[in-house]
C-alpha cells in the first residue's frame, strides 16, 4: 500500500477555514520556520480512500474471534460509543466553571460509586489513562503510605516471576528495588517463598488474581494476611478482573489498592493501542494520597500522573457498559467469561493445556511437546492462525511456560464460535504432524509474509524521508 | 439488561454439564467461601435497557453548558476540527484492535503509526518519534526520565510550564527519587540569568514550555544554547499547531521535544482522551519510551511495518526498562494524522496564523478597556494574560452570553484565541467586558 506522503500531490488539499478577518501579526524572526512541514497534500476525498484501504489491513474485534489473552478483547458496544460522542461531552473544556460542567462530574462520580463496590474499594481516581499508569498510580499510593509514616525502610516490592512486564517496571519507576519470586508448580504464589523474603523492607506485593496462567489463587487471603503482618500493603493487578467481577471482589481478597483496565474489562475499545483509562481504586486509608490536578484542584504536593481528570470520554464509555450490566450483568459476564474459556479448552484437540484443571477467563497451551514432536512452534501455530482468518492468542507469555499461547476467549463469542475454533485447532494439530514446512511458512494469505523484524531492529527505519 | 453474551442459558447450562460441572459455583472452586459472593450480592443497581441507559447517560452530558465561543485554553485548545477527522477514527476495524502484535494482519494500523511518527517529525525537525505517550504532561515526565544517566540526575522544569506538567514531572521524580529544580520566570518568562545558576553538572535535563503557559514566547533558541554549554539536555514542550510558523525544536537545538497533541484533531472532551507525543534524535531513538513502528520488508521483499526496538520495553526488560508505558493514544495517534494529512501544510499554517492574528486582535482591543492591561511585556502566539478589574462578574457576564472567557490565574487572566472565533464574535466578548468594567 502506498504511503499517503506517496499520495501527496502538491497543490492538493481541502480549504476548511474562512479567510483571516483581522489584521496579520508575524512571528519574532528569530522564532520563525524556515520552511514549511513536508505534510501530505491531499484532496478529502483521497484522504478518506487511504484511511479505508488501510482499514481493510486491520484487524478488530468486529472482523472476528480475538483471544489474546490478558487483553480481554470482547465486543464493544456501539451504545458506547455514541454516548461518548455527545456534544454535551465533547464540548467541555476541563478548566470551565464548575456549575457548567455539573454533568462531567456526575459521570466521574457515578463511576466510581459503582466501581466500588464491584472491586470493594472505598474511593478512586480515573487520571490514569492505561493500566500500566494505573499500576504506577496504585504503587505510588504505596510509597506515599509508607513515606507519611516515616516508614523509609521499606525498600523492596514482591513481584511473582509470572507478572505481566509490567508490574516489575513499573516498581522500578517508583524507585523500588524488585523481589521476583518463583511460583509454585501450579502457576500460583509459592507461600514459602514468599515467606522467605517478607520483611521489615517490605513495601508491598504486586498481584495478579486471577494471574497470568489464568488461575484464581486458593491461597490469596493468607498471601495478603501474610504482606500486612510483614507491614506491606498489597496491590492488585486487575488486568484479569473480567473472570471475577461480580464474583469476588479485591478488597474482600485483602488488597490495598487496585488498577482497573477501563478498555479491557469494562468494554471500551482499545483501538489499536489506546487510549485506555486505568482508574485505580484504593481502601480509606489511601484515599487521601489519590492523585489531583494542579489546575483543576489547586496546587499542594499532591500526586499527579497525567493532566487535568484523565481520559475521560473512555469512563462515560465503560458507565454507559456498566449501567447497562448492572447488578445481574456483571457477574454473568464473568461466569461466561470463564465458562467459554473451560469450554474452549477442553474442545482444543490436541495441544495440551499448561495447567489440566479447571481454569479461570483465560488458559495456557504448552506447545514445547509438541513442538518436539513436529518441529512447529508455538510462533508457527499462531501464524497459521492468521491464514484461518482469526486473531492468534497471546504467544511467548507466561514467561514460566515455554513455547505458551495463551487464549482468552471472553464471555462475547458463542458456542458455536468456539466449536469452530476448536476445529481449526485441531486441523492445525494435524496439519503440524502432516506438512510442518507450510506452517513454517505461514502466513500465506496475508497482505504481508513474516517481516523480518532483526533488521528493522539494526537499521531502524522509523519514519519516511521527504 | 444486555451483558451481549451470545449463548442462551440453556446452551450454557449444556457447556457446564460438558465440563462435569454442577453449577456455576462448580466453576469457581478456587475462590474460598469467605470472599464468594453469592447471586445477587453485588451492590449496584439493576441493569438497565439500551434506551433506559441512554436516556440517563444523556440526561447528564444535558447539565454540561458547552460555550458557543471558547476563549479559553491552558493546555485544551478549541482548534476546528475538520468532519472527516472525526469520522475516520470511528471506523470499527481501527477502535476495536488490540496493539498490533500481530504484524500480519495489523498493517494498516502499522502504517497509520508510521505516517504519524513521519508527520510528528516534519513538524518539530527531528529524526524518530514514538507512537505516542498519554498527554504533553506525562510526555514531559517520560522526557526527563530518558535523559537521565548515572551522573546527571536532576530535571529542571521551567516555573512558566503549565502547573499540571510541573505537578506530573514532579509525581515522577518522587517515583524514581530524583531531584526536580524548578526555574523561576520573569515577567512570565523563564529567567536565564537563574537558568544559568541552577545548570550544574548533576543536571540531566531542562524542560522548557513553547510558547509557555503564559502563551510567552521563551528565546528557545538562546536557551538552546545556555543548555548546551552545561552538557545537558534540552526538552522542549511545544504547541504543534504553533509548529507550523515557528522554527523547528531541531534549530533551536532540542534532545527531545514532546507536546500536547490534542490540538490536532482531538475535541476538548473534559481533559481527555488527549495525545503526548515525544520526538528525538537519531542518536537518542533508543532511549524513547513506548511503541515504536518501523519499517521492514518480508521475505518477498516487500515493505512491512512491525513494532520495533522492542529491546527498550518492559515485556522483555522487566525491571530494566525505562518506562512501563505499553497502551498509549494510538487512535489519537491516528486522529492526529488524519488531522495533519486533511489540513495539509496550507491549512495548518491558516490555523497558525489565525490564530496568533485574532488573539493579538482581542488583546488590543481589550487592552483599550479602562484597567484591562496585558501583563507580560513578551512576544506571545495564541494566548495572553490581562489584568481584569471586576474580573468575577465580567468573566459571568461572559458565560451568559455563551462565551467562555479567559481562564482566572494568580497573575489575571489568561485568553486564548483560535482560528474558529470571528472578529465578530470577539467584538462581542469586548463589549461585554467593557459594559462590565465600566459599569
Amino acid at each position: 500500500m502506498k504511503l499517503i506522503f506517496e499520495r501527496s500531490v502538491p497543490g492538493h488539499g481541502t480549504e476548511y477555514l474562512p479567510p483571516c478577518d483581522v489584521e496579520e501579526v508575524a512571528l519574532p524572526p528569530h522564532l520563525r520556520r524556515a520552511a514549511p512541514p513536508k505534510l501530505p497534500q491531499l484532496s478529502e476525498s483521497e484522504v478518506s480512500r487511504h484511511y479505508t484501504q488501510l482499514s481493510k489491513q486491520v484487524y478488530g474485534v468486529n472482523c472476528g474471534f480475538y483471544p489474546l489473552g490478558s487483553c480481554t478483547m470482547k465486543y464493544n458496544p456501539r451504545i458506547d460509543e455514541e454516548m461518548a460522542a455527545l456534544p454535551g461531552f465533547t464540548n467541555i473544556h476541563p478548566l470551565a466553571p464548575g456549575y457548567t460542567t455539573e454533568g462531567c462530574r456526575e459521570v466521574l462520580d457515578l463511576a466510581e460509586k459503582l466501581l466500588c463496590p464491584i472491586t470493594g474499594m472505598d474511593a478512586m481516581t480515573f487520571q490514569p489513562a492505561a493500566g500500566a499508569h494505573g499500576e504506577f498510580t496504585g504503587v505510588l499510593l504505596i510509597k506515599r503510605y509508607h513515606d507519611a509514616r516515616g516508614d523509609h525502610q521499606r525498600t523492596k516490592i514482591i513481584v511473582p516471576d509470572s507478572a505481566h512486564g509490567t508490574n516489575p517496571a513499573t516498581a522500578a519507576m517508583c524507585g523500588y528495588q524488585v523481589v521476583n519470586i518463583p511460583s509454585a508448580p501450579n502457576g500460583c504464589v509459592d507461600l514459602d517463598a514468599l515467606k522467605a523474603v517478607l520483611g521489615a523492607d517490605t513495601a508491598g506485593l504486586m498481584l495478579t488474581n486471577p494471574n497470568t496462567v489464568g488461575i484464581f489463587d486458593e491461597n490469596i487471603l493468607q498471601i495478603t494476611q501474610l504482606v500486612h503482618e510483614a507491614g506491606g500493603l498489597c496491590y492488585y493487578d486487575g488486568a484479569n478482573l473480567n473472570a471475577i467481577m461480580g464474583v469476588a471482589r479485591p478488597g474482600d481478597m485483602g488488597f490495598d489498592c487496585v488498577h482497573l483496565n477501563l478498555h479491557k474489562t469494562f468494554a471500551t475499545p482499545h483501538g489499536g493501542g489506546g487510549p485506555g483509562a486505568g482508574a485505580v481504586g484504593c481502601k480509606a486509608h489511601l484515599a487521601r494520597f489519590l492523585p489531583k490536578s494542579a489546575l483543576m484542584d489547586g496546587q499542594d504536593d499532591h500526586l499527579q500522573v497525567r493532566s487535568f481528570h484523565g481520559n475521560f470520554l473512555v469512563v462515560v464509555k465503560a458507565l454507559t457498559y456498566i449501567l447497562t450490566l448492572g447488578r445481574e450483568g456483571i457477574p454473568a459476564a464473568a461466569r461466561g467469561a470463564v465458562l467459554n474459556a473451560n469450554y474452549l479448552m477442553r474442545q482444543i484437540r490436541g495441544f495440551q493445556p499448561a495447567f489440566d484443571r479447571i481454569c479461570m477467563h483465560e488458559f495456557v497451551l504448552d506447545l514445547s511437546r509438541f513442538k518436539k514432536e513436529t518441529g512447529v512452534s508455538a510462533l508457527d501455530v499462531a501464524k497459521s492462525l492468521i491464514d484461518r482468518g482469526m486473531h492468534p492468542p497471546t504467544m511467548y507469555f507466561p514467561m514460566i511456560v515455554h513455547e505458551a499461547l495463551m487464549l482468552e476467549p471472553t464471555e462475547t463469542e458463542s458456542r458455536q464460535t468456539l466449536d469452530e475454533v476448536a476445529q481449526v485447532y485441531g486441523e492445525l494439530y494435524d496439519l503440524a504432524h502432516q506438512d510442518p514446512d507450510y506452517m513454517h511458512g505461514a502466513p500465506h494469505n496475508a497482505p504481508i509474509g513474516r517481516p523480518d523484524e532483526v533488521r528493522a531492529a539494526r537499521d531502524p527505519v522509523v519514519r519516511q524521508k521527504l | 439488561m444486555a451483558s451481549y453474551i451470545p449463548s442462551t442459558p440453556a446452551q450454557q447450562q449444556q457447556m457446564l454439564q460438558a465440563l462435569g460441572l454442577a453449577d456455576w459455583r462448580a466453576l469457581y472452586r478456587d475462590v474460598p467461601d469467605a470472599i464468594y459472593l453469592e447471586d445477587g450480592a453485588l451492590d449496584i443497581p439493576g441493569g438497565l435497557s439500551e434506551l433506559e441507559v441512554r436516556q440517563k447517560i444523556c440526561a447528564m452530558a444535558a447539565k454540561n453548558k458547552p460555550f458557543a465561543t471558547v476563549l479559553r485554553g491552558a493546555g485544551a485548545y478549541d482548534h476546528y476540527i475538520p468532519s472527516i477527522v472525526r469520522y475516520i477514527p470511528t471506523k470499527e476495524e481501527f477502535l476495536t484492535a488490540y496493539t498490533p502484535y500481530q504484524a500480519e494482519m495489523s498493517q494498516g494500523i502499522l502504517q497509520s503509526i508510521f505516517e504519524y511518527q513521519t508527520c510528528i517529525c516534519e513538524l518539530t525537525g527531528m529524526d524518530a518519534a514514538n507512537a505516542s505517550v498519554y498527554d504533553g504532561a506525562t510526555a514531559a515526565a517520560e522526557a526527563a526520565a530518558m535523559c537521565r544517566d548515572r551522573k546527571r540526575r536532576v530535571t529542571l522544569i521551567s516555573a512558566a510550564a503549565h502547573p499540571d506538567t510541573i505537578a506530573t514531572v514532579r509525581t515522577y521524580c518522587y517515583g524514581s527519587g530524583d531531584e526536580l529544580r524548578i526555574v523561576p520566570a520573569r515577567d512570565g518568562r523563564t529567567d536565564l540569568e537563574a537558568l544559568k545558576e541552577l545548570l550544574g553538572p548533576e543536571v540531566a535535563s531542562v524542560y522548557i514550555q513553547q510558547p509557555n503557559f503564559y502563551g510567552q514566547l521563551e528565546d528557545a533558541p538562546g536557551i538552546g544554547q545556555i543548555v548546551k554549554e552545561a552538557g545537558a539536555h534540552y526538552i522542549l514542550g511545544c504547541d504543534p499547531i504553533a509548529l507550523a510558523i515557528m522554527g523547528t525544536p531541531r534549530e533551536w537545538g532540542a534532545d527531545v521535544v514532546v507536546g500536547e497533541g490534542q490540538s490536532l484533531g482531538m475535541p476538548l472532551s473534559y481533559g481527555g482522551p488527549y495525545l503526548g507525543f515525544m520526538a528525538t534524535t537519531a542518536k537518542l531513538m533508543r532511549d524513547l519510551p513506548g511503541r515504536i513502528v518501523g519499517q521492514t520488508e518480508d521475505a518477498q521483499g516487500r515493505r512491512a511495518f512491525v513494532l520495533s526496538l522492542q529491546a527498550r520495553e518492559q515485556h522483555i526488560r522487566r525491571e530494566k526498562a525505562r518506562s512501563n508505558i505499553c497502551s498509549n493514544e494510538a487512535l489519537c495517534a491516528l486522529t492526529a494524522a488524519c488531522y495533519l494529512a486533511a489540513m495539509g501544510p496550507a491549512g495548518l499554517e491558516q490555523a497558525a496564523r489565525q490564530s496568533m492574528a485574532k488573539a493579538h486582535y482581542l488583546a488590543g482591543e481589550l487592552t483599550k478597556i479602562s484597567g484591562v492591561e496585558l501583563v507580560h511585556s513578551g512576544p506571545y502566539f495564541h494566548e495572553f494574560v490581562t489584568t481584569l478589574p471586576r474580573q468575577a462578574q465580567a468573566l459571568k457576564a461572559l458565560e451568559d452570553q455563551d462565551i467562555l472567557g479567559g481562564l482566572p490565574i494568580r497573575e489575571g487572566v489568561l485568553w486564548c484565541v483560535t482560528e474558529k472565533v470571528s472578529r465578530a464574535e470577539l467584538d462581542r466578548a469586548v463589549n461585554i467586558v467593557k459594559e462590565v468594567c465600566q459599569a
